[in-house]
């Protein structure tokens, strides 16, 4: 193709959008292949959401507890899941986490240490043993920063502050894709045989959540239209601790680290109240008493698991129930307290982050007094179907991993396996991803007129001028997604927001933004509720077809996990008319020999 | 709710103002949310950086009534109620829109340092590192890329010739944790002094100010960075004809 008057063209064999960590594990694994490969992403680099992980990265390593291994990690996975995961990915997952974490000290990553110099582990939340590589509360920055020095090493070109907008195809394969420059507004395209999506999640749908502004779904949404599946979209997690006062800091995320560090959820009586919302699953494996729940911290064999560290679906409804119940705290949160268990130095040592949050913008000395805090939204279970073994969608030439692809975490994901999931399939995209784009005799070709059609639409916004905000909109969305398809679902609210979100598609092709194109955020927020929209749908149709409760997904009114319904994946996908088709996609039978692992005590 | 003025400053590379606005600003607020309310409302093209709004990323750093901060971090009840508080790109860098500036420099010069070299492990293939012996290389990794230290540093700030010399705070603390690593084994005491230019540090602690990290630049990664480059080049034969010519060690720099 002749470069069009305007833009720049660029080659490569694998483009991966998104830097955070699965997408520079990617980029590191196809530029070792031999791979050309640049990654693009909308923010500068080392600024992705990953470094917003806190609490660590799972592994069965077995530095703390000698017990555990990949079949105990597998198994706590797809309980945590309700089994709706894809064995393949939990069982892939449990066992290459531990030499993707090894790695990483191999690349300059320092974690905390145990006594005889290994690798420290502390416990988390549905992880029967201490499974958390981790440093500090900052576990996710030190993933980042070093995964981006081992990308730089390897010279790999970084398009930073460039936002992807389409993935062009050819004949139903990967040709390209379309971006921005967010700088200068200046349109470019890439070339590449393959394209891996590593965008992350689709936070900003929601009015309370520890997500950034970046987390609009855009690589969801890429996939989507590119005529990829989108599975499991309703199974959206709140984390059960967010910040809840003062107002603007409402839904940043305070880490399952303090729960695994020892903190415990009380209500406004002072009561340690997860002991009333233990399920009959977990109760085998729960402690009964505080007593024996504090035991479990140092004696694992003999004492069962705090309430505290159930999964985080579990813990996220009860806190919902005390506050709904008047049993919270001033600000509609509920209490978590380390303060009294835990002396000042250590806190300051394990939880710095926590500490200077809560101090610097609640005036809340954590160290002293308990935080208050409530659900935010969080994370995305559901996401772009791929392969379990090769992270390829169902769009030859197109790959996707980390929290933007489907299937690892079923109906709920336990903490701590999004960063190993980061890096396991982070590493199996890239690396497949290279493995495509040189197995391609010829490069797929991109047509002028598609560039052109493309660029008119994404331009639009400028020539409309008595148009609405779009900030208004993504506003109307959040609240019409928070109050509707939050928590707890009931089909009649379901409906309501599929009709407002209707009406918002209508009003999204009419908005204006003033200004140039030179680092314009209403014009990049414009182009963004397209992606916005498109996963809100995915996310609403899905939960009004799924009728029942299980893991994340909670209906008021089909309050009981139907034991049917674990066998099937709902799957939304492009019709050729351009609206979203569900389907449910029978799941295969656990082999024999998996469905023992799930049974071993 | 209280109504208070916030004076962004709004322009390009071609020259820009103050421009005041009007704001509703609720308890706790920080000056980042007052700067997104004002894009959201009032003005939707204005330029800004931030991703994670909690102090960890590094991204929202300005210039705040002069004083270099994360404007995520800073609660707006620490200004005067009456007066407007001013907000302003980094000074160091050259500016692109409004509150974001070009960065750039600082991602080419992380590109010239010698990445990390482990030696090999143990039988068993693990690495052992005592927690004492990481405690400085994880204060150092800290880092949040803010660059704010970069931006207060009189060499960079008062010395555009510096550029291409002197590669600043951030980077001295990047050289010092690979220098420091337990595991590392490279050596690049000769790049800390001929390209990163240590030697022009005049220890004068700004950069350890306004930290929002709490690192020990200049006492625990620039110090000692000196120090060392200081015994690759302390060369013993010449030492000993100083002294006999009865001039002190400190003459070339010896510790």
């Amino acid at each position: 193709m002749e470069p069009l008057p305007g833009y720049s063209v660029h080659e490569y064999d694998v483009l991966v959008v998104g830097a955070g960590g699965a997408g520079l594990r990617a980029a590191i694994a196809a530029a070792e292949e031999g791979a050309r490969t640049a990654v693009v992403c909308k923010s500068l680099l080392g600024k992705a959401h990953t470094v917003m992980a806190e609490g660590g990265i799972a592994a069965a390593l077995a530095t703390v507890d000698p017990d555990d291994n990949w079949r105990v990690h597998f198994r706590d996975t797809m309980r945590g899941g309700k089994l709706l995961n894809d064995w393949r990915m939990a069982m892939i997952h449990a066992q290459e986490a531990p030499e993707r974490v090894l790695e990483l000290e191999r690349w300059g990553a320092v974690f905390d240490r145990t006594g005889d110099g290994r690798i420290l582990q502390r416990p988390f939340g549905g992880h029967r043993y201490s499974r958390l590589a981790h440093v500090g509360d900052r576990t996710g920055l030190e993933m980042i920063r070093t995964l981006q020095q081992r990308a730089v090493a390897l010279g790999i070109d970084v398009f930073m502050e460039t936002t992807v907008t389409r993935v062009l195809t050819d004949a139903g394969r990967v040709a390209g894709a379309v971006a921005y420059r967010r700088e200068s507004g200046e349109l470019l395209v890439f070339r590449a045989r393959a394209v891996v999506l590593a965008t992350g999640g689709v936070g900003k749908c929601y009015k309370v959540t520890s997500n950034s502004w970046e987390y609009t779904g855009d690589g969801h949404s890429l996939a989507y239209w590119a005529g990829a599946d989108l599975m499991d979209m309703e199974f959206v997690q709140f984390h059960p601790t967010g910040m809840v006062w003062p107002p603007s800091v409402r839904g940043i995320l305070v880490t399952e680290g303090v729960r695994g560090e020892g903190g415990v959820l009380l209500n406004n009586q002072g009561e340690r109240f997860m002991f009333n919302y233990i399920p009959e699953y977990y109760r085998a494996e729960t402690a009964e008493t505080p007593d024996e729940a504090d035991r479990w911290y140092t004696d694992k064999r003999n004492n069962r698991r705090p309430p505290e560290l159930l999964p985080r679906d579990v813990v996220a409804r009860a806190i919902n129930s005390e506050i709904k119940a008047g049993r919270g705290s001033p600000h509609g949160g509920v209490y978590l307290d380390i303060a009294t268990r835990m002396g000042r130095e250590q806190i300051l040592r394990k939880l710095p982050g926590m500490y200077e949050q809560f101090l610097r913008l609640a005036d809340v000395d954590i160290t002293r007094e308990p935080m208050e805090v409530g659900p935010t939204m969080h994370y995305i279970m559901g996401g772009v179907r791929v392969d379990a073994e090769t992270a390829a969608t169902t769009v030859p030439g197109l790959y996707a991993a980390g929290e933007v692809a489907a299937g690892l975490h079923g109906a709920n994901r336990l903490g701590g396996n999004s960063l190993s999931d980061l890096l396991v399939f982070g590493r199996r995209a890239g690396l497949f991803a290279a493995r495509y784009a040189a197995s391609l005799a010829q490069v797929p070709s991109i047509s002028g007129d598609e560039i052109e059609e493309i660029a008119n639409e994404m331009y639009a916004p400028f020539q409309c001028s008595d148009g609405e905000n779009p900030f208004a909109i993504q506003k109307e969305l959040q609240e019409t997604m928070q109050d509707l398809v939050g928590i707890v679902r009931t089909a009649d609210e379901l409906q309501e927001a599929l009709r407002r979100i209707q009406a918002l598609k209508e009003r999204a092709q009419r908005v204006s933004v003033p200004g140039n194109q030179q680092y314009n955020p209403g014009w990049h927020l414009a182009l963004d509720l397209r992606s916005l929209l498109t996963v809100a749908e995915a996310i609403t149709l899905s939960a009004l077809e799924r009728k029942e409760s299980r893991g994340a997904h909670t209906r008021e009114d089909y309050p009981k996990e139907d034991p049917e319904q674990a066998k099937f994946n709902l799957v939304v996908r492009r019709d050729s008319d351009g609206q979203p088709l569900l389907e449910k996609v029978e799941r295969p039978e656990l082999p024999e020999d998996v469905r023992k692992i799930l049974e071993e005590a | 709710m209280a109504l208070r003025t916030i004076s962004i400053y709004r322009g390009d590379r071609g020259g820009g103002r103050f421009v005041d606005f009007q704001v509703d600003v609720e308890e706790g607020n920080v000056v980042l949310d007052v700067v997104l309310k004002v894009q959201a409302e009032q003005a939707p093209d204005l330029a800004v950086r931030w991703n994670c709004k909690a102090g960890r990323c590094g991204s929202c750093s300005a210039e705040i009534n002069g004083h270099p901060r994360l404007m995520c971090m800073t609660r707006m009840s620490l200004f005067p109620p009456d007066r407007p508080v001013y907000v302003a790109p980094l000074k160091t860098f050259p500016l692109i829109k409004d509150l974001v500036t070009d960065v750039s420099l600082n991602y080419e010069i992380a590109k010239t340092i010698p990445p990390f070299q482990p030696r090999p492990p143990d039988p068993d293939g693990l690495y052992r590192m005592s927690q004492d012996d990481v405690d400085r290389v994880q204060e150092f990794r800290r880092c949040i890329e803010c660059f704010l230290c970069q931006n207060v540093c009189h060499v960079i700030r008062d010395h555009p010739e510096n550029k291409g010399r002197f590669y600043g705070p951030r980077w001295f603390v990047r050289l010092a944790e690979l220098e420091m690593h337990p595991l590392d084994t490279a050596d690049r005491r000769r790049l800390i002094r001929e390209m990163a230019g240590v030697g022009f540090c005049n220890v004068t602690k700004c950069c350890t100010e306004v930290c929002p990290e709490h690192i020990k630049i200049t006492d625990n990664a620039i110090i000692p960075l000196k120090e060392r480059v200081v015994d690759l080049y302390f060369d013993p034969l010449r030492w000993l004809a100083d002294r006999l010519r009865g001039k002190r060690a400190d003459a070339v720099g010896s510790q």
